[in-house]
């Protein structure tokens, strides 16, 4: 009955939380690391030789987060549909992690990352046939910063500091910020920054959502039911795609439809019997029954990691000691096995394949021996029952399953017993949706167990820094000043150097507990050509054709 | 005999159901506002939900969210702002997706009554068919297994059926698709699905009471006239027995509302049931007092043109408060 996998709740909810941050231009780091899918790499299925025109993709995903504005979305399941229909200012290589051309053609950065000038390709057009030029760069970064607000939570994130933008000429857009933001360049990579056109710009946020924007991508929206689908049409004319695609032109597809299928078991049995061409988020006990039907999996490993995110404020949490007890307790060779294959154990808080990830494998390891003397060191006995106890109160730690995933249950039943070998007692507790932002604000919690992706080592500032929400309540230390000089640094070389010295503070001090670096796993009939992925997981699929 | 007293009763009677349905509305609309303002969390914090999203947004900014919304205002303020233009039919924008909910509701409703009432349809007619065959058959085996068949049909999960019946009619043979409103071969599953538990209750009562019926001193009477065994069915017992299931149908209007969140997800179907799921765990405020007043709606409505329906079947009700009570007495 391959149907029963589907019992679980629903989708593995991908972290909305593509916080996007810069490589200037050139990568940081090493992270040409391959994309390691069941199939092979990202560029394996890049085909030079031309494609076929015409026909329509059906795709499958999870949930409809009920909003088809790219600014305003996080959901990376409304994304793939939504990524189609915006162009951005930059695109940034899957691979090597590089920001090369798209609609800005060239630009620069003052010393001191302040300042970002961009210069927009001749010709452009949104699909309402206006044309994409400075004025309307200003306004987009305008519109996110002053009308949106938090609606568009990413943008107006990585747009911190934002002083304005200036109008050079028609086609040079001059974007200032009151403070370095390096991270502001990879960040006009993303849909979150994508341009839309005046027209959109004018109306008000609630209506962008319900009834979609105008942008110069190579798909244009042509119908979204709410919960149901998605629907895009080729745009025509279109030729301004990114540097980094290899089909000129107008888009090969005809039409994008995008299924909202909330059961896993359905969207598996939706590709098995040809309803649909390509689903998102499959699940590890689905694989084999694809891979029988012949179909082609992909895994696309993010910049993230899954990890535990200590709240230091927390008693018992405060003991650095405990922190790498949990640390070197976990087994996260073990923990993959629930995840779709290709899933590695994280060895940093960055996973190898973001820009300016160190690995800190010597801290990131299991080593149940070594926790448990730390804490005997620590002095912390272990009672009766296996459960550890200091001065009468025991070693019992609460970890929070934020939005109450059932797949993440799976994932903390197995830290449960493992952290229970070495004397640690863990609960876990269901937080319902609503209730999150309360616990993280109030500081109420042990630990959160989440995904966090990033494709920039800025993520460590916006998540770490004690001079920003400081969600995890650490201590001012030195750590600040390192990720205040990355965030300020153009030079590429100090900047890897900076982040391999924060991450090693945090994973040293056991600050963060990484788990499994984070991936997404797609499947598709093996007649869809052609498909490749940007730095986030979505599917770029300018370049996507059926083999007839 | 005196038309114009039962017509006066008659008006009465309705006028003050009229007055109870609003009272209904009118608790079930301030019950729930209070309830989900005082869940922890509110809707502006769900937005930053499942997963490390609020970290990335400032305190202020959430502030400021708050204030376009109008959270931050007193609750009783804000519940009289919701009252008032509620009595006017504008129930607002939906937090989460900025639609009215006026028309979030609209667009989900024509597909939700198409599902439910060919559900209903299809309990109605399958579970009496089941009912009238069982107490019809003089085979004591047959008659046990028909009327197990109810209870099998109660305990079996409504999202097991629908995932079953797509495995094997959709996925395998391909006869339905397995999601989307392609017209009405996509409803054909989900109807089917969500019919199950309502059909199964309608057999269970229904054959309950065609059973204790078979026993009337009527019967006996038509049987000594020479009625054949289909035609008691069919003509006596069945429509003294029908009451009680009419009273089951009301109820099974909410029960198809309820489980349509379950088959409505399975078949990947917009309807009312998504809206009310989603609408739920996002603390939506406004969505969601639009789903209870629209479902406190539907209940009254319902349970009115039921009581409405009793005198037409057994004419010895005059439909008076209290009716319902009658009933028992009736057949004495």
């Amino acid at each position: 009955m391959p149907a029963l996998s589907s019992l679980r709740r629903g989708p593995r909810r991908i972290s909305p939380f593509v916080l996007a941050a810069a490589l200037l231009a050139v990568p940081l780091s090493a992270c040409g690391s391959d994309d390691s899918g069941s199939t092979g790499g990202a560029a394996a299925t890049s085909s030079n030789a031309p494609g076929q025109s015409g026909g329509t993709l059906a795709i499958a995903v999870g949930t409809d987060v009920g909003c088809v504005d790219p600014q305003q979305v996080r959901s990376s399941d409304t994304l793939y549909s939504l990524r189609q229909t915006v162009d951005s200012l930059t695109d940034q290589n899957p691979t090597t992690g590089q920001i090369v051309p798209w609609l800005a053609r060239s630009w620069e950065v003052s010393a001191d990352a302040t300042t970002f000038t961009f210069h927009l390709r001749n010709g452009v057009t949104f699909s309402d046939g206006t044309p994409v030029d400075a004025r309307v760069v200003k306004d987009n970064f305008d519109g996110i910063t002053t009308k949106l607000g938090g609606l568009a939570s990413l943008g107006v994130n990585y747009l911190t500091g934002y002083a304005g933008t200036t109008v050079v000429d028609n086609l040079t857009a001059q974007v200032k910020f009151s403070r370095p933001n390096a991270a502001f360049l990879q960040a006009t990579s993303t849909p979150s920054l994508g341009l839309i056109a005046e027209a959109s710009l004018a109306k008000p946020p609630a209506q962008r959502c319900s009834g979609g924007i105008v942008g110069s991508g190579p798909f244009t929206l042509s119908s979204y039911r709410p919960n149901q689908s998605i629907t895009l049409a080729k745009r025509q004319g279109y030729d301004w795609g990114s540097s980094l695609w290899t089909k000129r032109g107008e888009a090969y597809l005809d039409k994008l439809l995008f299924q909202i299928v909330p059961e896993n078991g359905a969207r598996t049995g939706a590709l098995q019997s040809e309803q649909v061409n390509l689903i998102a988020n499959v699940i590890r006990s689905d694989e084999s029954g694809l891979k029988a039907a012949g179909k082609t999996l992909r895994t696309v490993t993010l910049s993230g990691t899954n990890a535990l995110w200590v709240n230091h404020a927390a008693p018992l949490l405060k003991d650095v000691k405990v922190r790498q007890a949990i640390m070197f307790g976990i087994d996260r060779k073990a923990v993959t096995g629930l995840f779709p294959s290709g899933t590695t154990p994280a060895t940093s808080i960055l996973s190898p394949k973001t820009p300016g990830y160190a690995d800190q494998s010597s801290f990131v390891a299991y080593d149940p021996a070594k926790a448990k003397s730390l804490l005997d060191a620590d002095g912390w006995r272990v009672g009766g029952d296996g459960i550890r106890t200091k001065d009468g109160v025991p070693l019992e730690i609460t970890i929070g399953n934020p939005g109450a995933i059932s797949s993440v249950d799976t994932e903390l039943e197995l830290i449960q017993q493992q952290l229970k070998d070495v004397g640690i007692r863990i609960k876990i507790k269901e937080i319902p949706v609503a209730d999150i932002n309360n616990i993280q604000q109030s500081g109420s919690y042990d630990i959160l167990i989440a995904n966090a992706q990033r494709p920039d080592p800025d993520i460590l500032r916006t998540q770490f820094s004690t001079k920003l929400n400081n969600t995890y309540r650490l201590s001012p230390s030195a750590l600040d000043t390192l990720l205040e000089q990355q965030a300020a640094t153009t030079d590429q070389v100090k900047r890897k150097e900076l982040a391999a010295e924060a991450q090693r503070l945090l994973l040293e001090n056991a600050d963060v507990i990484p788990i499994v670096n984070y991936v997404v796993e797609f499947a598709f009939s093996p007649k869809v050509r052609g498909l490749e992925f940007n730095p986030s997981g979505h599917p770029e699929l300018h370049g996507t054709w059926i083999s007839r | 005999m005196e038309d114009d007293a039962i017509g006066s009763a008659m008006r009465r009677y309705v006028t003050r159901r009229l007055a109870q349905a609003v009272g209904v509305l009118w608790a079930a609309y301030t019950v729930s506002f209070f309830v989900l303002y005082y869940l922890p969390g509110d809707p502006v914090a769900a937005m930053f939900g499942g997963g490390l999203d609020s970290t990335t947004v400032s305190p202020a900014q959430i502030a400021e969210l708050r204030h376009r919304y109008g959270f931050d205002k007193p609750v009783f303020v804000q519940y009289i702002d919701y009252l008032g233009k509620a009595v006017r039919g504008d129930f607002g924008n939906s937090v989460s997706t900025g639609r009215s909910v006026t028309a979030t509701l609209a667009g989900a409703l024509p597909q939700t009554f198409a599902l439910a009432g060919l559900a209903l349809l299809l309990s109605v007619v399958i579970g009496g068919a089941l009912a009238v065959s069982a107490s019809y058959t003089r085979r004591r085996w047959l008659r046990q297994v028909l009327l197990s068949l109810p209870s099998l049909g109660m305990s079996l999960p409504t999202f097991w059926v629908g995932l079953m019946l797509i495995e094997l009619l959709s996925f395998r043979i391909g006869l339905f698709p397995a999601f989307g409103d392609g017209g009405l071969r996509g409803l054909v599953l989900p109807a089917v699905t969500l019919a199950v538990p309502p059909g199964a209750l309608v057999a269970q009562v229904l054959a309950k009471s065609l059973l204790a019926a078979l026993d009337e001193p009527y019967v006996q009477t038509a049987q000594s006239k020479g009625a054949s065994r289909l035609r008691i069915h069919l003509r006596h017992t069945l429509r003294n027995a029908s009451l009680p299931t009419l009273t089951v149908v009301g109820l099974i209007g909410g029960q198809l509302l309820a489980n349509a969140v379950v088959v409505e997800t399975v078949f990947s179907r917009e309807g009312m049931g998504r809206v009310t799921a989603n609408a739920v765990t996002t603390q939506d405020i406004p969505l969601v007092q639009g789903v209870v007043v629209f479902g406190a709606l539907v209940f009254v409505l319902l349970n009115l043109i039921i009581d409405l329906t009793y005198p037409l079947l057994d004419p010895r009700i005059i439909a008076t408060p209290g009716s319902r009570g009658a009933i028992a007495g009736v057949g004495a």
